[in-house]
């Protein structure tokens, strides 16, 4: 089976130790997770998990299916790249000596649609935004000048389909409480 | 109230009166304050922490109940890692509770602290550390829901001792609901219609039972079911005892070394029927060449389960006793008397090549079967069967009888060798009033030994009979098999283990002899509390049928 990028989202409660618990779902399978990114979501006290994988459908299925097994997670989900809009930042410090004109940093920054973040009298920082090989690509542009210190974040993704978490959530909630009122939820 | 209070307060309020233990520094503000409950819990001072979780595993797997296993920190805390690994695969309700260092030493490498809550992760359902005393009952409460709600499985809460001293106001409120925790998903009656269509339609329909009938108390719908579509069923290692062994659809066990009937016709069968069980590796030998030609409906109540090892065309997801009820008044009265022919000439088959000179012996050494059948035929399948792990265990599920579910008692999943010794004491104490025989290796048995002396301690009326090949049998099999009868290290000198007994005050005796072996089990089985049995059998015997690793469940062999 191919493998390709996957990107699991899932949303939980927020309870200490379920990121490790979480991410040992991958280890266990030797899926290595290549950014993580976790933040509240738009429901109030549920967290959202980004993560990014290279693997098999397969593989990312049960994945999910084991994430959703712990019980203080919500609901995960697998997104194909052209199933979501995502987004990564990267930082790029550079020394202030090529700000001479003479570099064309300027030209460079404008071009990549990258910005000049803050201005030091020894160095400067870059920030620009975008998908991992536009942000690897000013990455190149700049080792010429030689970077001091570069570091991109996780990606951050949004689904393309437009039902909402909170919809996700009252689903669940309907279902759970006709169980509960069945008495059959032990 | 103080948190070691309250935390026997919530045992009493989840109806515990059962635990196993073992005490030490960081647990002892519980101990001490179960000191004053001593008339409401009983306290089994178990010795050694993986005694007091294949007890309490044990305990829950004949009750029905939720195990509980109380231990200290650091080395008592990862001493019980073992049976929660054991109870997470096999499914077993069971609550252990931990003392852990004071809050402010957390992270401190202090004495005796371990990080039980990382080292657990994996291996339990859900675990959760304390510290603060007024969050003990939710946190109890919650665990208690969580252990025996959907699928079962065991819950580790970490106790820090400043919790333990410190004050609360104690109410109990009991867990009922989790907004993120769906344990038991209403199935969905348009797969139950499919299924029903697939089973009315099915020629040779054929019924797998897995554990998931006992733990959903689904067997009377089983059988029902089976008795009115007439369909043939063989169970899983954990899913024996859920009918009586002598019904006449029983084609026998499942799996690598199970039946020559039911492996094969797994391959044979039109509609595979699998319920409550999550095809294992060991049931299912080469995945890509499992039950190819059949439709498969897999009821099962753990989303994460289906489509995991073998595709379903049908699954329904929910509670087997749920589903079954369900899919009841769907199907159609049947019967199937010459494909159930085709299942009994398989069984002739596997009786006179294996079974009938391993049951009724020519040679002159005893053989494990001959043992389990005497047992067996001398309990009438009223006992409770506890095993270890090895060779022993695969004869003792292959020709033990039971007329009544949870009278089974094995590690499946994890094969823990050193499990039955505790695990029969726990099944005891969670059924006083029936007889528990303990089948173990000479192996295992020196695994958890220690356990003789709770069981003295206790009373607890539990037949050990120990079948002693003085090999790691199972393991000395296969390097017969596949490693050209290279015994790398599974030969052991043994100890005297009728002295053994003795001296842990178990009447203890020990039998090499055909003509001796009646007298001896009855004597054994007529005795009021405990004892011992060593039985010497040959040395080099092997277990089949058997699948081999790789290989399909049709390529059965059965020498
Ligand atoms: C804790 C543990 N260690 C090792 C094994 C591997 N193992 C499986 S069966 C077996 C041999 C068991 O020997 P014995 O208890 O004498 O039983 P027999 O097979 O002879 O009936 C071993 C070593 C295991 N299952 N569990």
């Amino acid at each position: 089976m191919k493998t390709h990028k996957y990107t699991v989202a899932v949303f939980t409660e927020n309870f200490i130790g379920l990121l490790t618990r979480i991410t040992l779902i991958f280890t266990r399978r030797h899926v290595n997770i290549e950014s993580i990114t976790v933040s509240e979501s738009e429901v109030r006290g549920v967290h959202r998990y980004t993560l990014v994988v290279k693997t098999t459908e397969d593989v990312v299925q049960r994945i999910v299916q084991q994430i959703e097994k712990q019980v203080e997670a919500l609901k995960a989900f697998y997104y194909r790249e052209e199933e979501i809009i995502h987004q990564e930042i990267a930082l790029y410090k550079v020394s202030t000596k090529f700000l001479d004109g003479q570099h064309n940093l300027e030209k460079l920054i404008r071009d990549n649609h990258a910005r000049m973040l803050s201005l030091d009298s020894e160095y400067l920082v870059i920030e620009k935004t975008g998908h991992k090989h536009e942000t690897q690509a000013l990455l190149e542009e700049l080792q010429p000048f030689g970077v001091l210190e570069f570091v991109r974040s996780g990606r951050v993704s949004v689904a393309k389909r437009m039902k909402e978490l909170s919809e996700y959530l009252d689903e669940m909630e309907t279902e759970l409480q006709a169980r509960v009122e069945a008495g059959k939820n032990q | 109230m103080k948190g070691a209070e309250a935390v026997i307060q919530s045992l009493l309020a989840e109806g515990v009166d059962t635990i196993f233990g073992y005490p030490g520094g960081a647990i002892m503000p519980v101990y001490d304050s179960l000191f004053d409950f001593t008339d409401q819990i009983h306290h089994v001072l178990v010795r050694h922490e993986q005694g007091a979780v294949h007890a309490a595993q044990g305990y829950a797997r004949t009750s029905g109940r939720v195990g509980v296993c109380l231990a200290t920190s650091g080395p008592g805390a990862t001493n019980l890692i073992t049976g929660l690994a054991d109870a997470m695969i096999d499914s077993t309700p069971v609550v252990c509770i931990t003392g852990q260092v004071a809050s402010h030493l957390l992270g401190t490498d202090a004495f005796q602290e371990t990080d039980v809550v990382g080292v657990s992760m994996p291996v339990s359902k859900w675990n959760i550390q304390v510290t603060r005393a007024k969050d003990i009952p939710a946190a109890m409460a919650k665990a208690f829901y969580i252990a025996k709600s959907g699928r079962p499985g065991p819950v580790l809460i970490d106790i820090t001792k400043d919790a333990q001293f410190g004050d609360l106001e104690y109410t109990y409120t009991h867990c009922t609901q989790l907004r993120s925790y769906n344990p038991c998903p209403a199935p969905a009656q348009h797969a139950i219609k499919k299924a029903a269509e697939l089973i009315n339609n099915a020629k040779k329909p054929f019924l797998l039972v897995g554990q998931g009938i006992i733990l959903s108390g689904a067997e009377n719908e089983l059988k029902e079911l089976v008795e009115k579509s007439g369909i043939p069923f063989a169970w899983t290692l954990m899913g024996l005892s859920a009918m009586p062994t002598d019904h006449p659809l029983n084609m026998g066990m499942l799996g690598m070394h199970g039946n020559y009937a039911p492996n094969i016709k797994t391959n044979e069968c039109d509609v595979l029927i699998a319920v409550g069980m999550r095809f294992d590796d060991r049931v299912t030998g080469d995945v890509n060449r499992y039950a190819r030609q059949a439709k498969i409906i897999h009821i099962e109540i753990d989303q994460a389960e289906v489509n995991k090892n073998i595709a379903a065309d049908v699954p329904v997801i929910g509670d087997a006793r749920e589903v079954l009820e369900d899919l009841l008044p769907l199907v159609n009265e049947n019967n199937h008397e010459e494909w159930i022919g085709e299942f009994l000439a398989l069984r002739a088959i596997e009786e006179e090549k294996v079974s009938q000179e391993e049951l009724f012996p020519e040679k002159e050494g005893l053989t494990m079967p001959e043992i389990i059948r005497r047992v067996s035929e001398k309990t009438k399948g009223e006992a409770i069967l506890v095993t270890d792990v090895g060779q022993h265990q695969m004869a003792a599920s292959r020709y033990f009888g039971f007329n009544k579910t949870r009278s089974n008692v094995t590690s499946g999943g994890l094969g823990t060798m050193g499990f039955a010794l505790p695990a029969s004491l726990g099944a005891k104490l969670g059924v006083p009033d029936r007889e528990v025989v303990a089948v173990i290796g000479d192996g295992g048995f020196q695994m958890n030994m220690q356990e003789l002396a709770t069981i003295r301690q206790t009373h607890a009326a539990v037949k050990i009979v120990i079948l002693n090949n003085n090999f790691l049998g199972m393991v000395r099999q296969w390097q017969q098999l596949f490693f050209d009868r290279r015994y790398s290290f599974t030969e052991m000198e043994n100890p005297d283990f009728v002295k053994l007994g003795e001296a842990f005050h178990i009447p203890s005796a020990r039998v090499s002899e055909r003509g001796d072996v009646d007298a001896a089990i009855s004597k054994m089985l007529e005795s009021e509390g405990p004892y011992l049995l060593e039985v010497m059998v040959e040395k080099e015997d092997n277990v089949f049928p058997m699948v081999p690793t790789g290989a399909a469940v049709s390529e059965i062999r059965l020498s």
